[in-house]
C-alpha cells in the first residue's frame, strides 16, 4: 500500500453536505443571477445552479461547488476557516469607520467670478466681503478638525472660488501646520477652483505646502463657456491655461479636474473624453447631477432623465473600455470606486458609496459664516432654504453638540443600507451606499422608497452593466483590476 | 552543481581529540594572531602564516606547515574566506556549512515534519536532530554580519518549538543586519500564542514562506497529505499578520496545484493581500516528486496560459510576485519579468537544448535533478526581442 492517501480520501468528508453561509442575489439579466457574500465578493450563476445551491443540493465534483466554497458562500464538513476569512473582510471592509472625520471643506468664500446657471452653491456678487470666511470662523474651524480622531486629515478649501479669500487660505495652512507640530497627523491639502484667478502668489502657497488643485472642466470649449459663464466668456481658456501652468510649476499629478453634466453634456460622451485625453489627464469622473442648489430652482435636474444620464454614462464607459482595449490606459473614476468595492477587500473613502453614510462622518463642511453641515450637498440643500444638515456653528456649539447632533444620528442610523427595506435584501448592498441627504432632498425621507429612487435606479444599473461587461469578456475584466486597485 | 561535503577529506598531522567541530576559513595571512587558533587557513599561496588551528589544502600539494592539515579535492575550489565548516576527521567527514559568497545559505533546522508533500524535496524523517539546533547556534556567531540573506528550512521548523524562537533570535542577536527567510508549513502559528512570540522578537527583517497550494481546503489537504492542514495554514497567516510577521505564499506548480491556479490568485487578492510576495515555483526532481511522478508531472508548456493569468491577477493587485525554478523558453514572454534565477547555485543546471540561448544568461536554468524528467519543449531563444521587457 502507498504511504500516499489519494484525493478522493481528501474529499470523503465533503458527501456530508454543506451548509449555506450569508449570501443574497439579485437578477442580472434573464436566467442570470448575480449572488454575493456578505464582503462583496460575487459570482454570476444561472436560476437552475442559484436553485441547487441554495437548496444544498450541490455535488462536491460540481465547479460551481469549487467556485462558491473558494469564495465563502458555503461551508463543508472540511473546513471552517471561511468564518474566520470573512470575519476578517468584514473587518477590513468597517475598519476605517473608527478613523471618523478625515475630510474637512472650508468654504473660505460664497463669492464667484462665474455664474453657472447649474452651480450647486449659490454664489454672490464677487466684491461683497460679507460672505467670505473669518478668521475667528476659520480658527474655530480649525479647533473642530483636529477633534477627529483620524490620522490623516484632508483639507479642502471650496466656494464660491476659494482663492478670492486667498488670505484666509494662507491663514487656515498656517495655523494647521503649527497645531499639527504636536498632534503629527498625515496632512493633505486641496484647493478646489476654477483657475481662472490663478496667480503667483498662489502658486507659490501651493509649492511651499504641497497643495492639491481640483478644477472644473466639463469638456469641449463651447460646452465648458456654455455651462460656466463668465465675464469675458473666457472660462475655458483660464482654465486649461491654469491646468498646465499647475502641471509645469508644480508637477503633473498635482491637479486633477471634475466635470459636472449637464442636459448639454448628454450628447457629448465621447467629445468630453477626448477633451480629457488632449488635456493629459489620466481618467475622468462621468458624474451624475446632483439634485441641489440651482441645479433644481432652473429646472437643469429635471432636464433629462436617469435613463438619458445612463445612456451618456455607458456610451462614455464603453468607449474608454475601447480605448483600454486597444492599449491606451484611461480610466473612469466612477466604475473604479465600484470596482474597488467589488472586486478587492478595499473600501473606497468615497462618501456617496459608504453604508453607514459618509454624511457628517467621511466629510464635513465648514461655512464660510461658521455653520458646518454634514457634506457638500447638505450646504447646497441649505442654500435651497433647508437646513436640515446644519449640524450646528462653530462659535455656539461643542464638537459632541455638532457631531452627536440627533439629525445626523438619526440620519446615519436609519439610513444604514444594511438594515434598509430593499437594500438589506439587495445582493448590491455590499457595493452601494446610504445617502440620506438626497434621500431627504428628493422624498422628504432619510431612507426614501428605493423603487422612486435615482440614486438607487442609478447604482443598481451601473452595477449591473459593470458585472455584464466583464463577465462577457475576460479582457474587459483585467481592465477593471486595474482600475479596481489603483 | 557544487559539491558541500565529502567523506573523503585526508586530514594529517596532530589532530586534536573530538568527534565534530564547527570552524571559519580565513584566508587572510594577516590576520590577528590571537583569532587564529580557532580558525582554519585556506593555502592559496605559497606564504602560509604559522598560528593556524588547521591548514587547509584544496588541489595542491601539501606544505610543510605547524599544525594539522586537511586536503581536499578540487570540487572544493570554491572556497573562500568567511566560509564555516563542519570538520567530522574520524570519518574523513567535512561538510561546508556556510559559504560566505554564496547568494543565499541555507539551514535545515529539523528533518521532522507535520505534512507529507506529494511533490517533498527533503523528506520528512521521524528522527531526534536536536543536535542540528546546537550547530546552528554555534555557526551564527561565526557568519560575517555582512551577509544580505539566510535562510532556516526543514522538515518543519516551528516543529522545535522554543527552540526554533531561540534560533530566530540568535540571527537577529549575531546578524543584526541580515534578512531571515524561513519556509514553514505555517501550521503551528494557527495558535495565537506561538504567532505572537515570533513576532514578539521583532526581528529586524524576517519572512515567512509558506505554501498554499489551492484555494480549496480538501485538495490542499490532498497535496500536503495531512487533513485539516489548509485550515491551520490559513489561520496561521491570519495571525502571523496579526503580530506584524511579514509572510510570502509559495505555490509549487504540478498537476494537482495548476487547474486552480488563476482561482487560488483570486482567493489570495481577496483574503490574503497583505502578504509580501507570492513565489509561483516549478517543481523540483527529486525526493517523494518521483514517487508520485505520474499525479505530478505535467508540461510547464501545458500551464503556461494559467500561469501568465494567474500572475496578472496578482500583478494587477499590486502584489509583489516572482516565478521560480522556470525556464523562459516555457513562459510567456509577458511573464518573463516576473522571472527568477532561483535555483541554488550548487544545484544550477543547463540542459543542452539550451546550447546557444541567447537568454541563458538571464533564465533561471534546472535543478540538477532535472534529468529525471523535464519538459519536452525546452529549446534555445534565437531571436532576442525582449531586452526591453525585463524591467
Amino acid at each position: 500500500m502507498s504511504k500516499f492517501s489519494p484525493l478522493e480520501h481528501f474529499e470523503d468528508v465533503l458527501d456530508a453536505g454543506y451548509r449555506l453561509l450569508p449570501f443574497r442575489f439579485i437578477q442580472l439579466e434573464g436566467d442570470d443571477y448575480v449572488v454575493s457574500n456578505m464582503a462583496g465578493e460575487f459570482v454570476v450563476l444561472d436560476r437552475v445552479k442559484l436553485d441547487e445551491f441554495a437548496k444544498c443540493e450541490l455535488t462536491p465534483h460540481d465547479p460551481v461547488y469549487s467556485e462558491l466554497k473558494a469564495k465563502h458562500f458555503l461551508l463543508d464538513e472540511d473546513s471552517s476557516s471561511a468564518v474566520d476569512l470573512l470575519t476578517v473582510k468584514l473587518r477590513t471592509k468597517f475598519a476605517p469607520l473608527a478613523n471618523f472625520t478625515a475630510l474637512h471643506m472650508f468654504v473660505t468664500t460664497l463669492r464667484c467670478d462665474h455664474s453657472c446657471p447649474y452651480c450647486q452653491v449659490s454664489r454672490a456678487n464677487d466684491d461683497r466681503q460679507e460672505f467670505d470666511m473669518s478668521r475667528e470662523t476659520a480658527l474655530k474651524s480649525i479647533e473642530l478638525a483636529f477633534r477627529s480622531p483620524s490620522p490623516v486629515l484632508k483639507i479642502e478649501f471650496q466656494g464660491g472660488e476659494s482663492l478670492l479669500n486667498l488670505d484666509v487660505i494662507r491663514f487656515i495652512i498656517e495655523e494647521v501646520k503649527k497645531r499639527n507640530s504636536h498632534e503629527n497627523r498625515d496632512l493633505q491639502f486641496v484647493i478646489a477652483t476654477n483657475l481662472a484667478l490663478l496667480c503667483d502668489e498662489t502658486i507659490e502657497l501651493a509649492r511651499e505646502h504641497d497643495i492639491l488643485i481640483s478644477t472644473s472642466l466639463d469638456g469641449p470649449e463651447a460646452l465648458h463657456n456654455r455651462n460656466r459663464p463668465r465675464p469675458g466668456n473666457d472660462s475655458y481658456k483660464r482654465t486649461i491655461e491654469g491646468i498646465h501652468r499647475v502641471r509645469r510649476e508644480l508637477g503633473r499629478d498635482s491637479v486633477g479636474a471634475l466635470m459636472t453634466t449637464t442636459a448639454s453634456s448628454l450628447s457629448q460622451s465621447k467629445a468630453i473624453i477626448d477633451e480629457y485625453i488632449a488635456q493629459d489627464f489620466r481618467g475622468i469622473f462621468l458624474r451624475p447631477l446632483s439634485p441641489y442648489g440651482f441645479a433644481i430652482k432652473t429646472k437643469f435636474y429635471q432636464a433629462y432623465d436617469q435613463s438619458k444620464w445612463l445612456d451618456f454614462y455607458f456610451e462614455g464607459l464603453d468607449y474608454i473600455i475601447d480605448l483600454n482595449l486597444k492599449g491606451f490606459a484611461f480610466t473612469e473614476y466612477y466604475a473604479a470606486m465600484v470596482l474597488r468595492k467589488m472586486l478587492t477587500p478595499f473600501q473606497p473613502g468615497y462618501v456617496d458609496l459608504l453604508s453607514p453614510a459618509g454624511t457628517g462622518v467621511a466629510a464635513v463642511v465648514y461655512n464660510y459664516d461658521g455653520d458646518v453641515y454634514a457634506s457638500d450637498e447638505s450646504r447646497m440643500l441649505a442654500e435651497m432654504g433647508d437646513k436640515t444638515f446644519c449640524i450646528g456653528n462653530v462659535h455656539s456649539n461643542t464638537y459632541e453638540e455638532i457631531f452627536l447632533n440627533d439629525t445626523l444620528l438619526e440620519a446615519l442610523e436609519s439610513s444604514f443600507a444594511g438594515s434598509v427595506p430593499m437594500c438589506s435584501w439587495c445582493a448590491f448592498e455590499p457595493h452601494c451606499g446610504a445617502d440620506p441627504v438626497f434621500h431627504h432632498a428628493t422624498q422628504s425621507d432619510f431612507v426614501g422608497k428605493k423603487p422612486l429612487s435615482a440614486f438607487c435606479n442609478r447604482n443598481m444599473s451601473v452595477f449591473k452593466g459593470l458585472i455584464k461587461r466583464m463577465n462577457n469578456n475576460p479582457e474587459i475584466r483585467d481592465i477593471f483590476e486595474r482600475w479596481a486597485y489603483m | 552543481m557544487i559539491v558541500l561535503s565529502t567523506q573523503s577529506a585526508r586530514y594529517a598531522g596532530e589532530i586534536p581529540a573530538f568527534e565534530r567541530r564547527i570552524i571559519r576559513v580565513s584566508a587572510d595571512p594577516h590576520r590577528p594572531t590571537a583569532l587564529r587558533l580557532r580558525e582554519a587557513f585556506l593555502v592559496t599561496s605559497d606564504i602560509i602564516p604559522d598560528g593556524f588551528g588547521w591548514y587547509i589544502f584544496v588541489n595542491r600539494p601539501v606544505g610543510l606547515v605547524n599544525g594539522p592539515t586537511i586536503e581536499l579535492p578540487s570540487a572544493f575550489d570554491y572556497l573562500a574566506d568567511g566560509d564555516v565548516l563542519r570538520l567530522t576527521p574520524a570519518r574523513n567527514g567535512l561538510r561546508v556549512l556556510f559559504r560566505r559568497n554564496a547568494s543565499i545559505n541555507s539551514f535545515l533546522l529539523t528533518e521532522r515534519c507535520n505534512n507529507y508533500c506529494l511533490m517533498c524535496s527533503q523528506p520528512p524523517r521521524n528522527v531526534n536532530d536536536g543536535w542540528i539546533v546546537d550547530e546552528i547556534l554555534e555557526v551564527l556567531p561565526l557568519i560575517d554580519p555582512d551577509v544580505p540573506e539566510i535562510m532556516f528550512s526543514g522538515g518543519e521548523p516551528t516543529l522545535l518549538g522554543d527552540r526554533f524562537f531561540e534560533l530566530v533570535q540568535a540571527s537577529k542577536s549575531y546578524l543584526p543586519r541580515t534578512a531571515l527567510h524561513i519556509l514553514s508549513n505555517g501550521r503551528a502559528f494557527a495558535d495565537k500564542e506561538f504567532a505572537d512570540k515570533l513576532g514578539k522578537i521583532k526581528h529586524h527583517d524576517l519572512m515567512l514562506g509558506i505554501p498554499v497550494y489551492s484555494d480549496l481546503s480538501h485538495v490542499h489537504d490532498y497535496v500536503v497529505q495531512a487533513d485539516g492542514a489548509y485550515d491551520e495554514t490559513i489561520r496561521g497567516i491570519l495571525n502571523l499578520r496579526q503580530s506584524d510577521v511579514p509572510v510570502e505564499i509559495r505555490v509549487v506548480l504540478h498537476k494537482q496545484t495548476v487547474t486552480r491556479l488563476p482561482q487560488l490568485a483570486e482567493f489570495i487578492t481577496r483574503n490574503l493581500l497583505f502578504v509580501s510576495h507570492v513565489a509561483l515555483m516549478g517543481l523540483e526532481m527529486t525526493g517523494f516528486t518521483k514517487a508520485n511522478l505520474d499525479d505530478l508531472w505535467i508540461d510547464p508548456i501545458d500551464y503556461r496560459s494559467e500561469l501568465s493569468k494567474t500572475v496578472g491577477i496578482l500583478d494587477r493587485a499590486r502584489i509583489r510576485t516572482s516565478i521560480y525554478n522556470s525556464q523562459l523558453c516555457l513562459l510567456d514572454r509577458s511573464v518573463w519579468k516576473f522571472a527568477a534565477q532561483s535555483i541554488s547555485d550548487w544545484k544550477q543546471e543547463y540542459m543542452p537544448e539550451c546550447d546557444g540561448c541567447l537568454v541563458k544568461g538571464r533564465c533561471g536554468g534546472f535543478f540538477s535533478s532535472a534529468h529525471v524528467k523535464y519538459s519536452s519543449h525546452i529549446s534555445p531563444i534565437l531571436v532576442d526581442d525582449t531586452s526591453h521587457a525585463m524591467g
